[in-house]
């Protein structure tokens, strides 16, 4: 793939307010992905107050604290027929932790108060309040999708956040606690949007991810399904393995870890 | 003045004798352990030896700068003649603070002064003990959030302190950054004096916010707005929503010129000015004088005094300390979280080329076991200088990635302490600099090779030791 077709439209949602824990990696390995592969990016950003652009091919949003999230979950609500419709032609999504919990339908906080979500995925979180531990630590789970695969991140969420019938998670927990720390379920996916509560930063330390989104976006742009041809990744693919190494060292694995069905 | 029980004075000797045989066996400092044995035996421990401090307890608190200020703090105060007990080997948790009162040499009707930084986190569960006289807030940024959770919940736990009735009178003195939000609130909670510091200079300001900036809104709700950033979420704000906005601070600094190994900077204390050169580079080094400063002005310290024990300060452990080995000269930079490595980058960037940087990322509890903070920092401001850059520590490998996707591609990746120093000195032009940015555990390390090659104790010999 060079560029010979238009740039990636890549939307970035509140990066100025929900980026706590590292999501700006994410973007950086975005633009160093693409770049590498010869595609143009062409970058947008909305945070509080701006209207989103017309279209895209590619959302990211990352976490927050619950301020931050208080301070964007009305206005992310009010997008969410808009984000829905995307989800749905396929648009490349990925929402990280405070963004995946608000890309549910609803997420509780501790107080009991009750955030609206944009309901691009059918889950809802309940932060269990105090005497619960915040769920942290390294992950490694796998990947509903097989060429994804391997995952590896770290989690930090006291929301607990649980599948709706209409929900497929995106990868089951091998280390680590995942969605609620019962059902072994990590994350969330429809079509090519993705939920997930691991940072650590998530794309940079797994490029088979980040190209599984890039090929989504660019299958968006052409409206074609595209393949990405094979492209090295030296640096990504041993922060993987070192990371994978550590959460294996230090971890709690998870009981029964299954592979979700496709 | 009470003084230890039998008990407190029994566990107090095995304690300190604890600690005597950890350094004997060469086991680092031997900094947590007395203090640790010490509770053990006696709980109130704490809040004795507190109360035995003359000159009462300065505490000092915030995410980054607590050993410097804390070191530039007692330097004045020594200056000034006066006797300091200070937990100067940064060992900031209960039994840390213990250790330091252990280890103190007690000599009656001496009027002393105790010097203590506490964990930020920590403060809260030691404060009705320490009772102390005067806390002094520098800045709140995120930092190991997979320890603390939340950075909001910091700030919550301080405010909460120092809401809370005490039983008494007690209003300690509240030293406080105006330039940063989060601490500059606090005042509102204040029961005794408030002295605040600050940076009032429009040369030094950040040509716009940078990524890593955390207060972003007031507890109003409405977003802060400033007219100057000077490094995160610090600055010159004011909100929209309710107009809270920063003073014009007691303590400040003009003229700032950062340089590459001091800062020229005129110190202003309640009017009267001093011209000096700090021997520490970079902005927040003037902020951590600044502290030290504010706080020993609320001491009654003369502002001459404080100048002259400023300009003639030495580094604290690991942080910009200086060693010479094979004839080139290396500094030790301690980063670990984003706005820490930002402003060394930045202090950096001002030393100029040619750069060479030993990096070292380790993921102990210490560190923080999320090393993703790495992709919070502006790695990508030095890649125009054309560093070279070595990347080692556990986590070598995640470090190499974020250097090479800020565009500069890693020289050596080495996990190994030691053989990645080697390998840095060797690219390290003769005569030249290394500098040497580790997170905390990394820099207990290197450090410790450093000294053993350049002759110097590798653990922190305290002046009261
Ligand atoms: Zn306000």
């Amino acid at each position: 793939m060079s560029a010979d077709h238009p740039p990636l439209r890549l939307l970035t949602l509140y990066d100025d307010v929900m980026n706590v824990y590292a999501d700006r990696g994410n973007t950086i390995a975005v633009h160093a992905r693409a770049r590498a592969r010869g595609l143009g990016i062409h970058a947008t950003a909305a945070s509080l107050g701006d209207p989103l652009p017309s279209a895209a091919d590619l959302v990211l949003i990352g976490g927050g604290q619950d301020r931050e999230q208080w301070r964007i979950a009305d206005e992310l609500a009010g997008h969410g027929d808009q984000l829905r419709a995307w989800a749905d032609e396929g648009v490349a999504m990925l929402a990280v932790c405070g963004g995946f919990q608000l890309f549910g339908r609803w997420y509780r906080d501790s107080a009991g108060a009750e955030l609206p979500g944009a309901g691009v995925f059918d889950v809802t979180t309940v932060a269990p309040g105090p005497g619960w531990p915040r769920c942290i630590g390294d992950v490694i789970a796998h990947s509903a999708v097989d060429a994804v695969g391997e995952l590896v991140g770290f989690e930090n969420h006291g929301g607990r956040t649980y599948l709706g019938a209409g929900a497929r998670p995106f990868a089951m927990v091998e280390y680590g606690r995942g969605n609620n720390g019962e059902d072994g379920t990590e994350g969330a996916i429809r079509d090519r949007a993705i939920g997930t509560y691991l940072h650590g930063s998530l794309l940079p330390k797994n490029p088979a991810l980040l190209d599984y989104l890039l090929a989504g976006a660019l299958s968006h742009r052409t409206e074609s399904e595209v393949r990405l041809e094979p492209l090295p990744a030296g640096y990504a693919e041993r922060a993987h393995a070192a990371a994978a190494a550590v959460a294996r060292s230090r971890a709690p694995r998870f009981e029964r870890p299954t592979r979700p069905a496709v | 003045m009470s003084r230890p029980s039998l008990r407190e004075r029994s566990a107090l000797l095995i304690g300190r004798a604890a600690g005597a045989t950890t350094r004997r066996l060469g086991r680092g400092g031997g900094t947590a352990l007395p203090g640790l044995i010490a509770a053990r035996l006696a709980p109130d421990l704490l809040a004795t030896f507190a109360r035995t401090l003359a000159d009462g307890v300065v505490t000092v608190t915030g995410t980054n700068g607590k050993t410097t200020t804390s070191h530039l703090l007692t330097a004045i105060a020594r200056a000034d003649g006066r006797e300091v007990v200070a937990n100067d080997s940064g060992s900031n948790m209960e039994r840390g603070l213990l250790s330091t009162f252990v280890e103190a040499d007690r000599r009656a009707g001496v009027r002393r002064l105790g010097v203590l930084e506490v964990d930020e986190a920590e403060l809260p569960r030691v404060f009705p003990r320490l009772r102390p006289r005067l806390c002094v807030f520098l800045n709140l940024f995120r930092d190991q959030l997979d320890r603390y959770g939340e950075v909001d919940s910091v700030a919550e736990g301080w405010a909460a302190m120092l809401a809370a009735q005490h039983g008494d009178a007690w209003s300690p003195t509240l030293v406080l950054n105006a330039d940063d939000p989060s601490v500059a609130q606090l005042g509102a909670y204040a029961r005794g004096r408030v002295i605040t510091f600050g940076i009032d200079d429009p040369t030094v300001a950040l040509p716009g916010r940078e990524h890593a900036a955390d207060a972003r809104f007031c507890i109003c709700g409405a977003r802060f707005e400033y007219s100057a950033v000077h490094m995160g979420h610090i600055g010159h704000w004011r909100c929209a929503g309710c107009g809270r906005a920063r003073v014009a601070p007691d303590v400040s600094a003009r003229g700032v010129m950062l340089g590459p190994g001091g800062t020229e900077v005129e110190l202003v204390i309640a009017g009267e000015v001093s011209r000096l050169i700090l021997p520490l580079a970079g902005l927040y080094s003037v902020y951590n004088a600044l502290a030290a400063a504010a706080a020993t002005h609320a001491l009654g310290i003369a502002s001459d005094v404080i100048a002259t024990a400023l300009a003639r300060a030495a580094p604290a452990f690991g942080r910009q300390e200086q060693f010479v080995l094979d004839g080139r000269t290396v500094r030790v930079w301690l980063a670990k979280n984003p706005t820490g490595l930002n402003e060394v980058l930045r202090a950096l960037v001002a030393a100029g080329p040619p750069l060479t940087v030993l990096a070292l990322l380790n993921d102990g509890i210490q560190d923080g076991q999320d090393v993703s903070w790495i992709y919070d920092a502006d790695v990508e401001r030095i890649a125009p200088l054309a560093p070279t850059v070595i990347c080692s520590g556990d986590r070598a490998d995640d470090l190499a990635l974020r250097v090479a996707l800020s565009g500069i591609e890693p020289a050596r990746v080495e996990r190994d302490p030691e053989r990645a120093l080697d390998a840095a000195l060797a690219l390290t032009p003769a005569g030249g600099r290394l500098e040497i940015v580790p997170t905390y555990t990394a820099m207990l390390r290197v450090r410790e090779l450093l000294a053993r090659r350049a002759g110097v104790p590798s653990y922190w010999v305290g002046e009261h030791a």
